[in-house]
């Protein structure tokens, strides 16, 4: 314990960041050394279902759901938000209790709202 | 119990009487990381391999086959064979893909993974990372993954791994709400984000059992988001195959492809050794009020292996999931987190800060 106390979480972080990458970068250049390599037209395509692709592919497209990527906004900010009340709750008591209630029954009236609106529906 | 500070002490006070003088700290220092990152590449790899032997002999048991059975006693060296197939096969470079993002992606995937598992204690003194906000910490790094994710499919100039990547960044973001506010619950209860700390207040009882049906209910809320968080189970959209060839990584060969795997496999055993540190006492041993003797015996049982164990229990049911429950509709997986998971595990929040505002909790 005390040792990784010395040398600091930000390093053991960037330590741990570090060894991510470096096992990406190790584990290709083993492959790159030791896999065949062969070059044909054919191979340089798209897989994608078996059959030629066709059209781009790179396109913009409908996506069914953008609408919970903007809730999703909303609520993962409200996590953060709770979570230095969380931490402190016990110290708080009753109080507390009342404050963050007000904070969430306006969330949950907003999503409520979506909810009503049709947001939550498959478009 | 067997405090493993005691190593890591030892070996720095090894380091430090090596070399003597105070200006050499930064060497040992350095030694110091370079030992923890091979430590950490090694278990990332072990656990990976004991994960895919696992995942296939399980899925076989269920579907009362044998599994692998020719390469070693019982098929134990499948996985090496696999491993050293998958790092021989040729890394096929496309035409069309975006270079760049391309070979950025396994980068992303892997690099967050492994920044979670040294976030993990996996005994009492043996813990890499150990922020104040240790937890917190954890989630914001598993999101990072999803952009790996976001980018493979995005990057590989192929409709189906588009639309895969699409579906698994829906996925994962709606589901990490739940799984945010599950561990949220037990934050509550403990009021502490330190990981080190979660595990020590549950000496004298696992959360699970002392905040009575709030941290139940939150239990199963964190295991169904976990499955949705890993891909996994009945939530495997992003790689349906019947659908979408095999999701966002079907333009992936070779060891490209193996990293996306390795990666799917780590986020299983990090989301249940969460899932252990937080509800299932972590590496505290499970003891009985008044069984005096019983509890002798479990405090001989190393911290390291309570804590292995557990995890593996939390992946043994999230794998029994995966092969037991047919999959999901995008829309009904969506509906089942905004419309289910998500008001229970909100109503879920306020009943445990009920509990804890007024001291009703052991």
């Amino acid at each position: 314990m005390d040792l990784l106390m010395q040398i600091g979480n930000g390093t053991l972080a960037i330590t741990a960041v570090l060894t991510g990458i470096g096992l990406v970068f190790a584990a290709l250049l083993i492959a790159k050394l030791i896999s065949p390599k062969s070059y044909s037209v054919k191979k340089g395509e798209a897989y994608e279902c078996g059959i030629p692709t066709r059209g781009e592919s790179m396109i913009q497209f409908k996506a069914g759901y953008y609408i919970f990527a903007i809730l999703f906004l909303i609520f993962d900010v409200e996590t953060v938000f709770l979570y230095p009340w969380a931490v402190v709750m016990k110290d708080l008591g009753p109080q507390g209790l009342l404050c963050i209630g007000i904070f969430l029954f306006v969330l949950i009236m907003g999503l409520a709202y979506a909810w009503r609106k049709g947001a939550l529906k498959w478009a | 119990m067997f405090d493993f500070g005691v190593w890591t002490s030892a070996i720095n006070d090894f380091l430090v009487g090596l070399f003597h003088n105070p200006q050499y700290d930064w060497l040992v220092t350095l030694i110091e990381c370079v030992i923890i990152g091979v430590l950490v590449l090694l278990t990332y790899t072990v656990l990976a391999l004991f994960y895919i032997l696992y995942e296939r002999k399980l899925c076989a048991w269920f579907q009362c086959r044998l599994g692998p059975m020719r390469v070693g006693k019982w098929g134990l060296l499948q996985v090496f064979a696999d491993m050293f197939k998958i790092l021989i096969k040729e890394l096929i470079s496309l035409k069309n893909t975006d270079k760049f993002l391309f070979k950025l992606a396994p980068y992303i995937v892997i690099t967050s993974s492994v920044t979670m598992l040294a976030c993990l204690p996996w005994g009492r003194g043996l813990q890499i990372i150990n922020f104040n906000i240790g937890i917190f910490f954890v989630l914001a790094v598993s999101s990072v993954g999803v952009l790996g994710i976001l980018l493979a499919g995005w990057a590989s100039n192929n409709k189906y791994t588009l639309i895969g990547a699409m579906r698994s960044g829906a996925q994962m973001i709606s589901y990490e709400i739940s799984l945010g506010l599950a561990i949220l619950t037990i934050v509550l209860l403990a009021g502490t984000m330190n990981i080190n700390e979660l595990v020590l207040a549950q000496e004298d009882g696992w959360f699970i059992f002392k905040g009575h049906i709030p941290a139940i209910i939150a239990f199963l809320i964190y295991v169904v988001a976990a499955t949705a968080e890993t891909n996994r189970g009945p939530f495997d959209l992003p790689e349906a195959e019947h659908e979408l060839t095999a999701g966002y990584h079907t333009e992936y060969s070779g060891i490209h492809f193996g990293f996306f795997y390795l990666a799917e496999y780590l986020n299983l055993f990090i989301v249940s050794g969460i899932a252990s540190l937080m509800f299932l006492g972590g590496w505290m041993p499970l003891h009985i009020a008044g069984w005096e003797q019983f509890n002798a015996v479990m405090d001989y049982i190393p911290s390291i292996v309570w804590f292995v164990l557990k995890a593996f229990f939390i992946s043994y049911i999230i794998i029994w999931f995966k092969w037991t429950f047919p999959r999901v509709r995008i829309d009904q997986m969506l509906a089942f987190e905004w419309k289910y998971l998500m008001p229970l595990s909100l109503v879920n929040i306020v009943v445990m800060a009920v509990l804890v505002a007024y001291n009703w909790h052991f």
